[in-house]
């Protein structure tokens, strides 16, 4: 700040008020009930910051803590802006804003200090300057690796792989496998496959749904022919939009439904999307039953599960 | 201290007693007599609308006072561990430390869930407060010269805000926050060329990692409250430095500023409100319950509740995810996520890209470059007010997209109908605002007096029947005749026993004030 406007100001001997000065009056018309008033609110705050005590004490209900605190805060803060509005003195009063700016010998004393210094004695140097700056980007550079690289492993394809493998068991969230007498016509269970039912990764990427839509082989595609033995059709559970689980089965419309943003698929079409932001549909997992009836994965999705990326093809 | 009152001799000096033997010893080594004296009598112009920066202030205070009392007994940490707690029905159950953690100081430490659900709601509060004090300071044109940068300032707190509001709702890894996080990741891998690097360096690998929960704890309350602190002490210190702006009015000029003195008047008010913004955090973290994660249980991947919301202040971003068109771009042998990538990364980018331009956009439409400390009222300026009240209704379209589902369910109609009125409505609904406000500050303008409360009537009856409309007597404020604005006095002079606040004064009719 500059001192000037300050000169001008602190020396001057303000006008010195009287009590009278109706500057210095109170808003309120009645101080002492006003005053009266404001008391007994705040008497009651103070009630209330008693009550919150009491109610520490005795290990009240949650709600009681609260509820003595708020009332009693809020009444005994209403006192003291009320005491600021109404009986402290209303003015209005003013004070004179000083400018901003400076004079133009000051202005221009500081551009010329600028472009001297800057221009003149830095610029003469322009070896240095340019050495200097290269070490600043190298530097940067440098150690944007600790802070950026060092944060995690590269994504290489962990995005396009999941634990889905040839012969796979098809397990509920408690590992039992799935048997093809398990699902009437219509039932739909969570998968994983055995062995990564409990493992994090496994329940985010690996989570399949499977569905029995009929009795018969069920072809959703056309090359899909033997991927829906026995009317089972298994599609990933990683909405193609964000990544939600598609937890929502329309079993009238037979379409997934994600709870998210409302995507739905077609779940005899290959579950392509039907409604909503998704665009693409939900992969399907090729399997297959066994000679002891178990339903097992042909092999991993065919394609990446989950939502879109930019190395995804 | 270049004193020339005459009044101010060693004899009065003494009179100041230990007070004055501190400001003494004070001022020797740090100088404070010289500003101390103009702070303490800095002026704050008074308007109901100046304090909305106020709440968001005591929103922060209270969101650091809750905020370190829960990092006392919440756990960072996505280790498992089998919940022990009160809570019966998750007793026994495998969940993350952060989520029994966050349970456990609900129901099993004394006023911890009081202190949870006031952080919650003390951070609504704060972005709410944030929204309105820009939409004040847009409306009023305060951002104008040579409040541009104070301007920038407060947008990239409320960004700051935002992002640490989702951060912080991520902590407790219940099922809600996790599909939060899921999502997150999901628009974060949606960026092109870089996406799934930034994913992955972000959670440490892919979804959902061990890493996410003890990094967020970190953002959220060491790096972004950091950055918030060190930008409201630059956003308080330009309004000091720049004094604050005031509406049009008696005795007010674009040199002056005119209202209460900072003490005591402006601090018993403001110290005051700090107490009464407590207390209504308080009672809405008693009386009303916010965020259960109790009951939505701990985050599984594999699993999702229905009508998952996210907090308010993200629901402008879930609507735009919503309605957005599935265009996915595939060629070239890649792959650009266009429907999650557009409503989640550039649309929001858009929106504050225009707010940051905004002061710069007005300076070059209006060719007005002079410095500006008298406000607008919003109808003095349709175009202005026309765009803001756009903006929101944009905006807030945005908002009521994102419960299509819910809107749906509660309409009876169908959830493609809803979709489509969401989509025309979100371009229709701002189309019409503009117009529409820009007419009505205009009629505004052309009322006189408008705006301004019209004084009710008393109708009586006389005994013959005739009726009659009298004025009504008075409202609060009536009579009340603003004043020429005076300089904070020196000090008052009191009759007699001065300091003795006993009623009773020699003079008629003069009130005793307390100094």
């Amino acid at each position: 700040m500059s001192d000037a406007p300050q000169e001008e100001r602190t020396p001057v001997s303000l006008a010195t008020a009287t009590s009278d000065d109706p500057h210095m009056q109170p808003l309120a018309r009645d101080p002492e009930r006003t005053e009266r008033l404001i008391a007994i609110a705040m008497f009651f705050g103070i009630l209330g910051i008693i009550g919150f005590g009491v109610a520490y004490w005795f290990n009240a209900d949650a709600w009681v803590y609260g509820f003595t605190m708020g009332i009693g805060v809020l009444l005994l803060g209403f006192g003291i802006t009320a005491w600021g509005k109404y009986l402290m003195p209303k003015g209005p009063f003013v004070e004179e804003r000083h400018e901003l700016r400076g004079t133009d010998e000051e202005r221009e004393s500081l551009a010329a200090a600028v472009v001297q210094r800057g221009g003149g004695i830095l610029g003469r140097r322009k070896l240095l300057g340019g050495v200097a700056g290269l070490g600043l980007a190298a530097f940067g550079i440098v150690a944007a690796f600790p802070l950026v690289r060092s944060l995690g492993p590269l994504p290489k394809k962990t995005l396009t792989k999941t634990d889905w493998r040839r012969g796979s068991y098809l397990v509920d969230s408690t590992g039992r496998p799935v048997h093809v007498d398990d699902l009437a016509v219509g039932g739909i269970v969570t998968v994983f496959p055995k062995g990564y039912q409990d493992t994090e990764s496994g329940q985010a990427v690996d989570q399949t749904v499977l569905i029995r839509l009929t009795t018969e082989n069920f072809t959703t595609r056309p090359g899909r022919e033997t991927w829906g033995p026995a009317g089972y059709v298994a599609y990933s559970k990683l909405c193609s939009h964000l990544g939600c689980p598609v937890g929502l089965y329309e079993q009238q419309l037979q379409s997934l439904v994600c709870p998210c943003h409302q995507s739905m698929f077609d779940v005899t079409n290959g579950c392509v999307p039907t409604f909503g932001p998704a665009p693409r549909p939900l992969p399907q997992l090729p399997i297959y039953v066994d000679g002891r009836g178990y339903v097992r994965a042909q092999s991993d999705y065919k394609e990446p599960v989950g939502p879109g990326y930019w190395e995804r093809s | 201290m270049s004193t020339t009152s005459t009044d101010n001799t060693d004899a009065k000096r003494e009179a100041f007693g230990p007070v004055g033997k501190i400001v003494g010893e004070l001022d020797d080594r740090l100088g404070i007599a010289k500003g101390g004296r103009s702070l303490l009598d800095k002026i704050f112009p008074d308007h109901w609308s100046f304090m909305l920066g106020e709440i968001a202030l005591y929103s922060f205070v209270i969101l650091m006072a809750t905020g370190i009392f829960l990092t006392l007994f919440y756990v960072p940490s996505q280790s498992i561990v089998v919940y022990h707690g009160s809570y019966a029905p998750l007793r026994g159950q495998h969940v993350t430390a952060a989520f029994a953690s966050s349970v456990d100081l609900s129901f099993d430490v004394r006023c911890g869930m009081l202190m949870r659900q006031m952080h919650h709601w003390a951070c609504d509060i704060f972005v709410g407060a944030i929204v309105v004090h820009m939409a004040r300071v847009f409306f009023t044109g305060a951002f104008r010269k040579p409040r541009e940068l104070n301007y920038t300032i407060g947008t990239v707190l409320l960004i700051l805000a935002i992002g640490n509001g989702f951060v912080g709702y991520s902590l407790p890894d219940d099922l809600v926050s996790g599909t939060g996080l899921r999502i997150a990741f999901s628009i974060t891998e949606s960026v092109p060329v870089v996406g799934t690097y930034l994913a992955f360096f972000l959670f440490g690998g892919n979804f959902p990692g061990t890493a996410i929960i003890p990094r967020f704890f970190v953002i959220h309350v060491l790096l972004i409250p950091l950055i918030i602190l060190g930008l409201v002490s630059a956003h308080l210190f330009l309004l000091v430095r720049q004094k604050h702006t005031q509406f049009p009015g008696k005795g007010r000029t674009e040199t002056n500023v005119v209202g209460a003195p900072m003490v005591p008047v402006f601090a018993a008010k403001a110290t005051g409100f700090l107490f009464m913004v407590t207390g209504v955090t308080a009672l809405l973290g008693a009386l009303a319950q916010i965020n259960p994660i109790w009951l939505f249980g701990p985050y599984d991947a594999a699993k999702i509740s229905y009508a998952v919301q996210p907090d308010w202040y993200m629901g402008w971003l879930d609507g735009a995810l919503r309605i957005w068109p599935s265009w996915e771009f595939v060629g070239f042998g890649y792959t650009i996520p266009l429907e999650v990538f557009l409503p989640a990364a550039v649309f929001p980018g858009v929106v504050f890209g225009i707010c940051f331009a905004w002061p710069a956009l007005e300076r070059w439409y209006t060719k007005d470059n002079a410095m500006h400390n008298l406000l607008d009222r919003p109808r003095d300026r349709p175009k202005r007010t026309g765009a803001g009240a756009a903006m929101l209704a944009f905006l807030g379209m945005m908002f009521i997209a994102s419960s299509t589902d819910v809107l749906a369910n509660y309409f009876h109609v169908s959830l493609n109908g809803m979709l489509w009125a969401m989509r025309i409505l979100v371009i229709a609904v701002p189309l019409l605002t503009y117009p529409i406000t820009v007419k009505i500050c205009k009629e505004l303008q052309a009322v006189p007096e408008g705006g301004k409360r019209k004084r009710a009537n008393v109708v009586t009856r006389t005994p013959e029947g005739e009726y009659l409309a009298v004025p009504a007597v008075s409202r609060p404020g009536d009579g009340h005749v603003e004043l020429d604005a005076e300089p904070v006095p020196t000090f008052i002079e009191f009759t007699e026993d001065s300091g003795d606040e006993t009623e009773g004064s020699s003079e008629e009719g003069v009130r005793r004030v307390s100094r």
